[in-house]
């Protein structure tokens, strides 16, 4: 059990995710997650005053392309792949709840 | 059906329902618009309404896996420029991802900002000057469409639904308001007024019955004189602005009911039932906020320079409420005449028929009784004056008036020309006076009912009178013309 994330933590993001966690593997990744965290916290430490903050790698900002159709692809093809398709579209189970 | 038709503009006077006395409401809103951009916010797939299912999709907008979304260019200035309009700070923005799981979006999570929105900390002023308070409006990709089967269409017993992407990745912006105002008649002026904004820039053509613009509102209640925020609910599924002043108002009524019976509403989204007028509550969800927003590594940031955003300035067209102004100045018209020609666009010509020297009061009474339609782009400024001109200097009369117009706006064209064309000229007077002598002498009960009857049979012979002189004339008589000399038979 590490101290920066709990088991509650761990399952309740695994349910958010969607993911299926049996008993071992939360107590696997409750104890790889809190490792991961502590590493976060080693850097909390130093002092980045003077570091500006990264919101991506890349120094590179405004990357754009121009507002112009481009050829979509064959409706066909695509329905082809998907496991139940129906009048153009794609077919899935019914949905349980509302839209988010 | 859409509710911002020149009927409603004109309304004069909007009754507010009154809330039960001690109550005050707390509205904010949530208004998605699609922008009117040709292609998608992150691929080059067609932003079209109306397409064959899924003939607008690619790798991207399906999200498959190993494809990258590029930013669209035009959707960010347009995003930027409706900020500007809302007086918004445009600053350095970075996309994020919203994580849920839900089959109208492929990728499992939808890419919109988060805590570093585009447009910030703007306002919009009403017509009446009130203002409401702009949160944010930030860019994010709009969702694909469900069509559940099965169960009557409802989504809690359909057997299953039918997913067309076309939509997916449409670029959106939510413009998210302050909780500022306090009545229906403020919530739907600000649906309005941002819907003008939205046409007047360009932005959106902010269409509600075809889903371009959709406005959720965020309803509580609260007694008067406090300044708490009570529990509010999201009320989603309002497709007029009609439906928001009764959504609202059913909401506000169910929360006063609920909080003076000791009770409370719950914290949810939900929806309105149009038919049944009320709202519904949806399925309450468990972690309703938590999306795991965290940022999208496949796009970098926008940071405009100020330049950039100067530009955007220096491009900003006229807006409504200056727009408004303009012409309220140049006619003296009142104040829902002038909405009406704004909201139509037709304030433009109006101002422009009147440099070239039309009488105001005219063009205006011709434009919102006469040309209440989609296309005017045929009726010219200087056209438009010379017909004014025309019916003021009697040459023809209001009726020719208006059929020249019509004959204007289908195919253009002189108006001289076109009365020539009808075989409109200006009657004589004397001609009419002798007519009008012959018509009471063929028909003496008529004149009596007209001269000694009371004011209804007055008014039915007069209509007879008129309505005979049209008949012999073909129209050609002006009515002020047949009512004067009526008037002047009878005394």
């Amino acid at each position: 059990m590490s101290e920066r994330i709990s088991r509650a933590d761990v399952v309740h993001v695994a349910r958010l995710a969607r993911l299926r966690l049996d008993d071992d593997e939360i107590d696997l990744f409750t104890g790889q997650l809190g490792d991961i965290l502590a590493h976060a916290a080693d850097i909390e430490a130093l002092d980045v005053g003077d570091i500006p903050p990264t919101s991506h790698p890349l120094p590179l900002v405004n990357v754009m392309r121009a507002d112009v159709v481009t050829p979509s692809v064959d409706r066909d093809e695509v329905l082809a792949q998907a496991p139940a398709p129906e009048d153009g579209r794609f077919r899935v189970p019914p949905v349980l709840g509302e839209e988010p | 059906m859409t509710d911002f038709s020149a009927a409603a503009a004109t309304d004069a006077t909007p009754i507010e329902p009154t809330l039960p006395d001690g109550w005050e409401l707390v509205v904010g809103l949530e208004v998605h618009v699609e922008l009117d951009t040709a292609s998608k916010l992150f691929c080059g797939c067609a932003n079209q309404f109306g397409s064959e299912p899924n003939t607008n999709i690619c790798p991207i907008c399906l999200g498959l896996p190993g494809s990258l979304p590029v930013m669209n260019e035009r959707a960010v200035e347009l995003a930027m420029t409706l900020g500007r309009a809302l007086d918004c700070d445009v600053r350095r923005s970075v996309m994020a991802r919203k994580n849920y799981f839900y089959p109208d979006m492929p990728k499992d999570f939808q890419t919109t900002q988060y805590d570093q929105p585009t447009n910030s900390d703007g306002r919009l002023v009403l017509g009446d000057g009130f203002v409401v308070g702009v949160e944010r409006a930030h860019i994010e990709e709009d969702t694909g469409k469900s069509t559940h089967i099965g169960g009557g269409g409802r989504i809690s017993d359909a057997q299953y639904s039918l997913v067309d992407y076309n939509r997916a990745g449409v670029p959106l912006v939510e413009i998210v308001s302050r909780p500022d105002m306090r009545t229906i008649e403020h919530a739907k002026a600000y649906v309005e007024e941002l819907r003008e904004i939205l046409i007047a820039t360009g932005v959106s053509d902010a269409r509600m019955e075809e889903g371009s613009m959709r406005v959720d509102a965020n309803v509580s209640v609260r007694p008067h004189g406090s300044d708490e925020l009570r529990t509010r609910c999201e009320i989603k599924n309002i497709n007029s602005v009609r439906s928001l002043g009764r959504a609202i108002e059913y909401e506000a009524r169910r929360h006063i009911d609920l909080w003076t019976s000791g009770s409370a509403p719950d914290q949810e989204t939900r929806h309105w039932d149009e038919e049944g007028g009320r709202t519904l509550p949806g399925r309450k969800k468990e972690d309703a906020d938590d999306y795991r927003y965290f940022q999208e590594p496949d796009l970098v940031p926008l940071d405009p320079a100020p330049e950039t955003v100067a530009a955007i300035d220096a491009a900003m067209p006229p807006l409504p409420s200056a727009r408004r102004a303009a012409l309220a100045d140049a006619t003296g018209a009142d104040p829902a005449s002038v909405a009406l020609l704004v909201g139509r666009g037709q304030d433009e010509l109006a101002l422009a028929a009147i440099a070239a020297g039309a009488d105001a009061d005219k063009v205006v009474v011709r434009l919102v009784n006469d040309l209440a339609v989609d296309d005017w782009s045929k009726v010219t400024a200087t056209a438009l004056a010379e017909l004014v001109e025309m019916e003021s200097s009697g040459a023809i009369s209001a009726t020719q008036a208006k059929q020249i117009l019509a004959d204007m706006t289908e195919r253009g064209g002189d108006p001289a020309i076109l009365a020539a064309a009808r075989g409109f000229e200006a009657m004589d007077t004397d001609e009419l006076e002798t007519l009008l002598d012959g018509l009471i002498a063929d028909n003496p009960d008529e004149w009596a009912r007209f001269t000694s009857g009371d004011d209804a049979d007055h008014k039915k012979m007069q209509g007879f009178f008129t309505g005979q002189i049209m008949k012999a004339t073909r129209g050609q008589a002006d009515g002020k013309t047949v009512a004067r000399l009526l008037a002047q038979r009878s005394t």
